[in-house]
């Protein structure tokens, strides 16, 4: 157990030492950030100092070895642009995104099952097929693309909601959330559904198919000839036993929600970090680029090590393999 | 009566409360960029320099078309050849309450130049200067030649308190601990990316605005930014695109203000080698640069449909230009009026100049800097390609552009032949656009910064230096003038085609004094009643 | 039924059926009938056909070249469906904002998003099919070290390895192959090893062995061919999304520059306009990305469903 546990730490330490190289080192090199940052009558002494100020001249190994020794001190530099750090920029915009990303989970939840559940039940009904069909254009449309179109009908044709930005705010526990008002809540609608959209169909594929493989087990027919009525035996039995498998997809699936929200974001001018990462990306905010990218990867890396070793408790078959090759 | 007259008048006030500037004075404006920092001094950038000018005070201020005015200076002459003395304004207090005096621009003076991580520092404009406090109201600069420029540099750097202390730090002032200033309004809160919100400074020492509070809100995409007007979701907002004009006029509720800026677009073109690289015959194969020929950049001037370029790219919303600022500004000539458009007239020129077929050419420019940049270089492209340049257009994010059209080439040289730029005069006079992209690159004396075609010419090098170091006015104004006239209408040296005009919008009611700087000020923004 | 008539000419003129007709169901011509059973993967064959006509041929059927200046004049800049030129032709569907007639700028970025997408496919595919079948073929420590790095990078976001190659690599079309190209290959090692695996326990690749043919001929003369269908499949399904990748990259402006004008780019320069309602520059690219994707998918579900009913769900 702890060989393993070992193992799969030090696979982690390798990937993101790995990263962060790739990282760093293919950032630094595209573009000129100082062209970006100079006020043009400056002269040549100037952006001298400027490069000098940010570190610049130096070899680029030697960037990354301080950019490694700070790191490791929690400190991923400073962003270009803002002067802060960048790691307390992104933390800042943080609250939006999981604001966005939470949502967007529960709208996959909270319609994703009721639809799976009904394609299931009645696989052959009218119903149910346009719901699988619906489902199957959830995972082949590109989500920006339906963004747009949900700005066109939503805000600009029929005007019911807005198009950009988070609304207003109101800090709750010291994180500023946009759900509890009513301003906040239209900002919010048209990006979670957008970005639920493919979550959503993956839930009423699971939905579907938990709820087909249930249906035939003896406690539900069990239920049945107790006399329980249809809908509690839908309600209660039913839903019970499929909503742990999805729930665990989900709870892994969160990662991926945090990624494409990038395309959301971008698409409804979002204030989180995924639009912070592509300003910074065109802007050449390289400090603000790499620490991004290296707190999602980070944040994949613990992810899939904390499932891997609650499955190698689960089962142990998962352990053994691993140890003996 | 009284009674009656009371209740119509609470009606009125009741629809007129609906709009949100109509509760107790708010006015909450969108705009296209925000700030990077509340610091002052530590981005030398538009949109810092425009929000920090409604917390903080300069020295000398500058209207709308760039004219100076006494700031917190209430006056200043030159006292010599080459000392400056300017009069401090008394009684002024800062927001903490503490008097201003001139420690404090000593101390401004000595911080402004030196803040750590500056991407882009105020240095620019203090170096070369020595500061002597004369007493708690006088203060002297001095320079080693005769500068003229002195007010206007002393226009552009922000005054902060001394009683922040040595140490203080940029992100002192975004927390809004240190934002202490003189100007009308105080400093409220900051969250990136989503609002900044100040508050009205009852002590100003000048005339108050009319805005209790204001909040700013980002809104970088210009369609974005026009929807959030129409929903309601702010009362103003700068940067109208161009697209969106004609429809915002046709809109009951909405109001636009416009103005010219000082920003001219121009082209630059390779005048430096013999062999440029995105110049070829036609068919591909080498060619002397024939960009070199005066005759050729004239015959591309005139093959400039510029009209067209107002009408149908910038959507009416552009003056056609003909040297480097718009009528107005100080150092602008008479003697120079934009190139007609004249096609027959460019191929017979472009013939004498031995290229009757043309050649090939590239233009390269950014596609997210100026309005409509990358249309205007398709229009470019076109236009030339008619009278048989045949014109390739290669645009490309700021981020890539400005590098390697300032020292993408072999030994930090430009890279490029054939450019699209602006230029905004800061200083409200041509000589900024004269000395950074007309004189001679000289690296190590600051002259022809962005240069990019290295158009060189003795004559015009020295009247623009000897302007630099002319106090008098008139005398200076009569050697800008001859500089432009000489670089642009003799030596075709930059091609310009228009200067920007900006556009505001808000609702009906509220109008904008346009600024030529391009900034959007608050203060700037009055309602009809 | 009517299928099954076309699949024998001339049947009608024979009085009696020759032998050899009982051996015309070929794997292939069984392949070929039980896709076109499915009356919607018929047609979005055929939808798919037509637009890879389109693409392969854009330059000689699209009414203008978008590119050429000579072509283009910002006098026609956005105008609606329909309009028509200064010179007198038609606007089918309108043009964008530098004057291109939008129909031909579809043409012209379908051929570039497909290019993409396609030989991004092909080259993932080769990679993903050499790793995979060296995986399955040679075991132990090769395949444990192979199918861990196809794990960990699987267990990221395309989306998320896609921006991090398009960070360090920047804009261009062969940087953007490579970003797809390294979000695809995992997938494809993954179908060919298992399906390797599943082969190489069979008698036929112990009797090769026996026979001490060269590793290389096992692999690819008798394990590849036969891990073909879960391949195919794999095929439709990732091209599909590469190119939904692609279009949204671009679209973020981190994908391919300006000068390759993909439908995503499009899509893009139209995002602006749209608030303004001029819907067209933007929603007409959308529609033919649209298509492509959907003919796709569909295309690969019915080739799921024949090839590899294990997979079906």
């Amino acid at each position: 157990m702890t060989v393993f546990i070992i193992r799969r730490l030090l696979q982690s330490a390798v990937v993101v030492a790995v990263m962060s190289l790739l990282v760093f080192v293919g950032v630094n090199v595209v573009g000129d950030p100082v062209d970006m940052l100079i006020n043009p009558e400056a002269d040549q002494a100037e952006i001298e100092r400027v490069i000098r100020d940010l570190g610049l001249d130096r070899p680029l190994h030697e960037q990354y070895g301080y950019f490694v020794v700070n790191a490791l001190q929690g400190d991923l530099g400073d962003s270009f642009i803002f002067g802060q750090p960048a790691l307390q920029l992104i933390i800042e915009r943080m609250p939006a995104t999981f604001e966005l990303a939470i949502a967007a989970l529960l709208l996959a939840v909270v319609l994703g099952i009721p639809l799976g559940v009904l394609a299931g039940l009645r696989p052959d009904a009218g119903w149910s097929r346009t719901i699988m069909a619906g489902s199957i254009l959830g995972f082949s449309l590109p989500s920006f693309w339906v963004g747009i179109m949900m700005i066109m009908l939503f805000a600009v044709m029929l005007g019911w909601l807005p198009s950009t930005g988070r609304g207003d705010t109101v800090p709750v526990l010291g994180v500023e959330v946009s759900f509890l008002t009513r301003d906040g809540l239209s900002h919010l609608l048209l990006p979670a559904i957008n970005l639920s959209l493919f979550k959503l169909s993956l839930v009423i594929r699971l939905a579907r198919a938990g709820t087909r493989e249930v249906i035939h087990q003896d406690y539900i027919k069990f239920a049945r000839a107790k006399g329980l009525s249809e809908t509690r035996v839908v309600l209660v039995h039913l839903l019970k036993n499929i909503m742990i498998p999805v729930v665990t997809v989900l709870g892994l699936e969160f990662g991926g929600l945090v990624a494409f929200s990038v395309v959301t974001e971008s698409v409804f001018a979002w204030p989180g970090m995924g639009k912070l990462i592509i300003d910074s990306l065109h802007e050449l905010d390289r400090p603000v680029v790499v620490a991004y990218l290296m707190i999602v990867v980070l944040m994949f890396v613990i992810i899939n090590l904390v499932v891997d070793i609650v499955y190698s408790i689960l089962d142990p078959r998962v352990r053994l393999q691993d140890t003996k090759a | 009566m009284k009674l009656h007259r009371f209740l119509i008048g609470c009606a009125i006030a009741g629809m007129m409360a609906a709009p949100a500037w109509g509760e107790g004075g708010t006015l909450t404006v969108g705009l296209k960029a925000e700030p990077s920092s509340i610091d002052p001094h530590y981005h030398n950038l538009g949109p810092n320099n425009s929000m920090a000018a409604h917390y903080f005070s300069r020295l000398v201020e500058q209207d709308d078309k760039l004219r100076l005015l006494p700031g917190l200076a209430e006056s200043w002459q030159p006292i010599s050849e080459t000392t400056w003395e300017f009069k401090l304004r008394q009684g002024v207090k800062f927001h903490d309450g503490s008097d201003f005096t001139a420690d404090d621009v000593m101390f401004t003076f000595e911080r402004a130049p030196n803040v750590p991580k500056s991407p882009s520092s105020f240095a620019t404009y203090l170096k070369g200067k020595s500061f002597t406090k004369v007493d708690d109201y006088t203060l002297h600069i001095t320079t080693e030649r005769p500068y003229p420029l002195m007010p206007v540099d002393m226009a552009q750097v922000p005054i902060i308190s001394a009683d922040v202390g040595e140490g203080v730090t940029t992100g002192d002032f975004n927390s809004g601990m240190a934002a202490i200033g003189t100007g009308p309004y105080r400093f409220v809160e900051w969250v990136p990316g989503d609002r900044l919100v100040i508050e009205r400074n009852e002590d100003y020492f000048d005339a108050k605005p009319e805005w209790e509070r204001i909040v700013f809100k980002p809104i970088k995409s210009g369609p974005a930014r026009v929807a959030a007007l129409l929903a309601g979701d702010v009362d103003f907002i700068d940067n109208v695109p161009p697209v969106d004009i004609a429809r915002l006029k046709g809109e009951e509720g909405v109001q636009l203000s416009q103005g010219v800026s000082s920003r001219v677009i121009y082209l630059h073109m390779d005048q430096f080698r013999e062999d440029s690289p995105f110049v070829k015959a036609n068919g591909g194969g080498e060619i002397k640069n024939p960009l070199l020929d005066v005759r050729v950049r004239k015959a591309i001037s005139m093959a400039i449909d510029r009209d067209a370029i107002v009408d149908r790219v910038m959507e009416g919303v552009a003056i056609k230009a003909g040297q480097l600022l718009p009528e107005g500004f100080f150092g602008v000539t008479p003697n120079l009026s934009p190139e007609a458009y004249d096609p027959e007239g460019a191929k017979a020129l472009l013939a004498e100049a031995g290229h009757p077929d043309g050649f090939e050419l590239t233009i390269h420019g950014p596609n997210d800097r100026y309005i409509n940049d990358a249309k205007i270089c398709e229009a470019v492209a076109q236009m030339l390609t008619r009278i048989g340049i045949r014109t390739a257009v290669e645009t490309m994010p700021k981020a890539v552009y400005f590098r390697r059209a300032s020292r993408g080439g072999p030994d930090n040289s430009p890279e490029f032949s054939f450019i699209l730029v602006g230029w905004g005069s800061g200083t409200g006079e041509s000589s900024s656009p004269l000395r950074s992209l007309l004189h001679t690159y000289d690296k190590d004396r600051g002259f022809g910064a962005s240069n990019r075609g290295r158009h060189s010419d003795a004559e015009v090098d020295t009247l623009i230096e000897d302007a630099l170091a002319t106090v008098d006015d008139e005398a200076r104004l009569a050697l800008l003038q001859k500089a432009t006239e000489l670089a642009i209408g003799r030596n075709q040296g930059i091609i310009p085609t228009h200067y920007q005009v900006n556009t505001w919008a808000g609702r009906k009611g509220l109008s904008y004094t346009a600024r030529a700087d391009e900034r959007t000020i608050a203060m700037g923004v009055t309602s009809d009643r | 039924m009517t299928v099954q008539a076309e699949q024998r000419p001339g049947s009608g003129l024979e009085a009696e059926p020759r032998p050899d007709d009982v051996s015309v169901e070929t794997p292939f011509r069984r392949f070929v009938s039980d896709f076109l059973e499915s009356r919607i993967a018929t047609a979005a064959l055929a939808v798919f056909a037509v637009i890879a006509f389109i693409a392969l041929f854009a330059p000689w059927i699209a009414p203008t070249d978008p590119y050429d200046l000579a072509q283009v004049s910002v006098l026609d800049s956005h105008m609606p469906p329909g309009s028509t030129a200064f010179d007198g032709r038609v606007f089918v569907l309108g043009t964008d904002g530098a004057g291109r007639d939008l129909l031909s700028a579809i043409f012209y970025g379908l051929r570039i998003s497909l290019g993409v997408g396609v030989m991004s496919g092909i080259i993932a595919m080769a990679i993903g099919s050499v790793v995979g079948l060296a995986a399955a073929y040679f075991g132990g420590r090769v395949d444990t070290v192979i199918m861990r790095i196809v794990d960990i990078q699987l267990s990221f976001p395309s989306i998320l390895v896609a921006l991090v190659l398009l960070a360090v690599l920047g804009k261009g079309v062969d940087k953007i192959l490579i970003a797809l190209i390294t979000v695809q290959w995992a997938y494809y090692a993954r179908t060919v090893r298992a399906s390797a695996l599943v082969e190489r326990s069979k008698e036929y690749i112990d009797a090769a062995t026996c026979l001490a043919l060269g590793h290389r001929r096992i692999l690819f003369r008798h394990l590849l061919p036969n891990c073909l269908p879960p391949l195919i499949v794999v095929v439709t399904v990732q091209t599909a999304h590469a190119i939904a990748l692609e279009a949204t990259l671009s679209f973020l402006g981190i994908g391919l520059p300006i000068t390759e004008p993909s439908l995503g780019l499009l899509i893009a320069n139209g995002f602006e306009y749209m608030l303004s309602m001029k819907y067209w520059i933007s929603v007409y690219p959308g529609v033919a990305l649209l298509i492509t994707i959907v003919s796709i998918n569909l295309v690969g579900d019915q080739l799921r469903d024949i090839l590899n009913p294990r997979l079906q769900k």
